[in-house]
């Protein structure tokens, strides 16, 4: 042992300064990313967290299926009948699940389209969560990104690949826009982000139904709220059988990372998040970081949007945006809000999605039971302490920290 | 009451808080516990308190072995306890937070106010404690609140008291009335068990001071033993107390105010028309009672708070409206007097704290990136210039003591070249090696001809460190006086009367009955 161990050991009791009231376990959580030794906890309570969900999951698959509940009624005379439909049942819409998604490769294909723009969406939340703003406004920037790239794909007129580009541009910078105008409101006059970012889906919903009520967003001799399609010149390409947005997605995700980890903005946009007072004490410009924070986000969301619009359906209705606003935020907290762990989550809940519906198909399973998971998931990821508690992980160590930094001395 | 603690031991994983302590507290005893941050103060105080469960060891109450599961196991022994951050509902006044827990009701729930009210007059007449009972608690002022909780425990038949730093958050003329209360207590039988690092504290009250370091109690000594003696006791080698310096050698006028005035959000004058003037190679020293306009005057100094009148020159170049990156690009460092508030980013490493404000710099990127390797030697060489305590740089600064976390924040601020130093409370919670460390660095920088402004509320360090002391009362300076000023004079500066003594630099004095 080292001579400053003992100096070091006894750093909870800090508060004995009274320099630091504040209790801040709560944001603990978040593993160094440089470090894998942290990442350890982590990962091993995400993956309880997923296992938890799944022997839940198991029980709800049980309960719904004819057989094993017939075979429940007569438990006690023949067991083995209960516990081999049950176990039948669990085993075909598990194993259906798996095929359904990752199963071959068209499946995989599928998947990770399906993945990509709750990865990038979930990026943008990722992102402005590390710079302390919670953005529940995904939606409304997909919204835009939609409206833009939408309208740039159907109605303008250019070449193959540059009308893509645009489009996708087009997308992305309304996006921005849109979640920028929240940052920029937060700086200036300090309205808080989550409400401006509910209320700005709110408007951005009503707005897409406006729009596709006029004749500029309208199927031409149509009365539907649905638009045109995109013209194939604005449609992405395929890359190895999936369209290019999979590519993009991984890209921003690259991209997020290096901005967030190597980067002087990405230094101003952790710090400002983690501690504000003294990010503007070492002369930061808060307000600036807050914008840029949001403008990013809103990039991400309007790049999620163009593979929405240019990549898988090719025309607008006010149902495209589905979940996947709301999904991006669940895709981020189960991330950790670290651009790798937005990416897997992402994935996973790509896969769970795709393979619910294969489920349903084979096993007659309903496909909710894939969301009932998703949830799940997020819920005891959302609550360490409770899958702690049902591990035991919790060492006497960690818990005894907690309270002496409680009370200090 | 007779509190005995016998070989109690406190461990946690490997790490052993507490080893193997044996105390005794004497009925009607003031037993000082003497140590530094993180020394096992707290934890031990836990354990006697019913918030730890002690790993070994054993705690007996007049000759009975007892365990304490809860703190309402240890209240209904008689053991009180005044924590350093109040439990106090703000908007509840005395009364009703003295029965807070156990209300007096009458008939369906409805609570005697009355009853409670009759209590506290009765508690505070007994020991001499003014407190009024229907007061709201976010009314009245830190050191009538400390008084409100000792009530508290008291109002639970507490037979030995603790005083968790009870201190560290009162003026000097609160703590004088803390340690009056301590000695009217005292004189009607409680014990006291008064945790403090503060030695002059120790010498004024205490009957018995046991001195804890890493976990163990290394001494006992009586309140006659000298400072130097506890200090050294306390860290556990020969401190020096006094820094050692040579005559200031003073220079040209660098950072000069005039008039400055600061209007908070509510409406209050804080600061109010300030004259000051720091000279190169020079420590001025702000002391004063905290609140009194300090943390504004340094705040505008930085361009954190915009001043309402008045102007601020560095090297003649008017800088009132600069904002906090141009003040710190204009080679003004600074150490904020809330060190985990402004001063780092607790999540970020040793390594990224140290460029927090150095990060937009040559050195440290290119463009929009980091030069990360940059960055690490810079970590790795301030670790060892500042001897800062770390795991390794990447360790989060959070997780350091708070002498460490403070070498931390003084290591960036030194590591640029600065014409002004403003360093607020540079050592407060700090432990006494650290406070060592920190004000030699202090005087060589003011060596290297930097004019230093001290901003402090413990008139030690005042005198320990400035050429010139300010006093500050009620947003206004009320004095310029040289380091040789006696700390009586200072004192009634700093309580706002006498202003007339030394005419300030400039501003009109303001003179209080």
């Amino acid at each position: 042992m080292s001579p400053e161990t003992p100096e070091q050991a006894p750093a909870p009791e800090e508060q004995a300064t009274g320099t630091d009231p504040k209790p801040e376990e709560a944001q603990v959580e978040r593993a160094d990313p440089r470090n894998p030794v942290s990442w350890l906890p982590t990962l091993v309570e995400t993956a309880v967290a997923i296992a938890v969900a799944l022997v839940i999951g198991a029980l709800l698959v049980v309960l719904s299926d004819q057989d094993a509940l017939e075979a429940l009624a007569y438990l006690f005379t023949y067991p083995a009948d209960f516990f081999n439909a049950a176990w039948d049942a669990i085993w075909s819409s598990y194993s259906a699940l798996v095929r359904g998604s990752v199963g071959s490769g068209d499946r995989l294909a599928t998947t990770l389209e399906r993945a990509a723009p709750l990865i990038c969406a979930g990026l943008g939340v990722s992102l402005a969560f590390r710079a302390g703003l919670f953005n529940i406004g995904a939606t409304g920037q997909m919204v835009f990104g939609f409206l833009a790239a939408g309208y740039v794909g159907f109605t303008w007129d250019l070449p193959p690949v540059l009308h893509m580009l645009v489009a996708l541009v087009a997308g992305v910078v309304a996006g921005a826009l849109y979640g920028g105008l929240v940052g920029l409101l937060k700086a200036r006059t300090g309205a808080h982000e989550v409400i401006t970012t509910i209320m700005f889906n709110y408007l951005a919903a009503s707005i897409l139904l406006y729009a596709l009520s006029k004749d500029a967003f309208q199927r031409p001799g149509s009365d539907n709220t649905q638009s045109p399609p995109v013209a194939d010149s604005a449609t992405f390409g395929s890359v190895a059988d999936v369209h290019l947005g999979v590519v993009l997605a991984f890209l921003a995700a690259g991209g997020v990372w290096w901005l967030l980890e190597r980067s002087t903005l990405g230094f101003e946009l952790r710090a400002v998040g983690s501690n504000p007072d003294a990010s503007r004490t070492a002369g930061m410009n808060v307000s600036k970081v807050f914008t840029v924070g949001m403008l990013l986000a809103g990039a991400l969301a309007g790049l999620a949007s163009t593979m929405q619009v240019l990549g898988d359906q090719s025309s607008l209705s006010p149902t495209l945006a589905g979940n996947i606003g709301f999904d991006a935020i669940t895709v981020a907290l189960l991330g950790r809000a670290t651009p790798l762990g937005t990416v897997l989550a992402g994935l996973l809940f790509g896969a769970l999605s795709v393979g619910g519906v294969a489920m349903q198909a084979s096993a007659g399973t309903p496909k909710e039971l894939a969301q009932v998971l998703q949830a799940l998931i997020v819920l005891f990821v959302a609550a360490p302490a409770l899958v702690r508690g049902l591990t035991r992980m919790r060492s006497s160590a960690s818990g005894s920290t907690v309270q002496a930094k409680g009370w200090g001395g | 009451m007779r509190l005995e603690i016998k070989g109690l031991t406190k461990r946690f994983g490997s790490f052993t808080a507490n080893d193997s302590i044996d105390l005794t507290i004497e009925p009607g005893e003031i037993h000082c516990l003497l140590g530094e941050n993180g020394a096992g103060k707290s934890t031990l105080m836990n354990m006697l308190y019913g918030l730890l469960d002690p790993t070994e060891g054993q705690i007996v109450v007049d000759g009975e072995p007892v365990t304490f599961a809860s703190p309402r196991d240890a209240i209904a022994a008689g053991i009180g306890m005044v924590h350093q951050h109040f439990m106090l509902v703000p908007v509840f006044s005395v009364a009703e937070n003295v029965m807070l827990g156990r209300e007096h009701t009458r008939g369906l729930g409805v609570l005697n106010r009355r009853k409670a009210a009759e209590t506290v007059r009765e508690l505070s007449s007994r020991y001499n404690l003014a407190v009024d009972p229907d007061a709201l608690i976010e009314d009245l002022p830190v050191g009538v609140q400390q008084r409100v909780e000792i009530i508290k425990a008291l109002s639970h038949d507490a037979k030995v008291l603790i005083l968790d730093e009870p201190t560290a958050v009162l003026t000097p003329q609160e703590i004088d009335e803390l340690m009056e209360i301590m000695r009217e207590l005292k004189r009607q039988g409680t014990s006291i068990i008064f945790i403090t690092h503060k030695l002059r504290e120790v010498k004024a009250v205490g009957d018995k001071i046991s001195v804890i370091r890493r976990g163990k109690v290394v001494g006992t000594a009586p309140p006659t033993a000298s400072e130097t003696e506890l200090a050294e006791m306390m860290v556990g080698r020969a401190v020096q107390l006094v820094v050692d310096k040579e005559p200031a050698n003073v220079g040209e006028e660098v950072l000069s105010v005039e008039n400055l005035t600061v209007v908070d959000p509510r409406g209050h004058q804080v600061l109010k028309d300030v004259t000051l003037a720091a000279r190169g190679g020079e420590v001025l020293g702000i002391a004063g009672v905290q609140g009194n306009g300090q943390t504004e005057l340094v705040k505008a100094l930085l361009g954190l708070v915009r001043p309402d009148a008045g102007t601020i020159r560095l090297d003649g170049e008017d800088i009132t409206r600069h904002g906090p990156r141009e003040s710190l690009d204009a080679g003004i460092g600074y150490v904020p007097e809330d060190r985990s508030h402004d001063g780092y980013v607790g999540d970020f490493s040793v390594r990224e704290n140290l460029i927090l404000d150095l990060y937009r710099t040559d050195g440290f990127s290119r463009g929009l990136a980091l030069r990360l390797d940059a960055i690490e030697q810079n970590a790795d060489a301030r670790i060892k210039e500042f001897d800062i305590r770390t795991e390794s740089p990447e360790t989060p600064v959070r997780s350091l003591s708070g002498g460490n976390q403070q070498k931390v924040v003084v290591a960036r601020e030194f590591s640029r070249p600065l014409k002004v130093l403003v360093a607020a409370q540079p050592t407060r919670g700090v432990d006494v090696g650290s406070i060592e460390f920190i004000h030699k660095r202090i005087v060589a920088e003011r060596d290297r001809g930097t004019a230093v402004v001290i901003v402090s509320t413990e008139l030690d360090e005042i005198y320990a460190l400035a050429d010139r002391i300010a006093v500050m009362y009620d947003g206004r300076v009320v004095g310029v006086v040289g380091p040789e000023t006696p700390r009586e004079e200072i004192g009634l500066l700093m309580a706002g009367a006498g202003a007339g003594t030394t005419a300030a630099t400039g501003t009109d004095t303001e003179v209080e009955a």
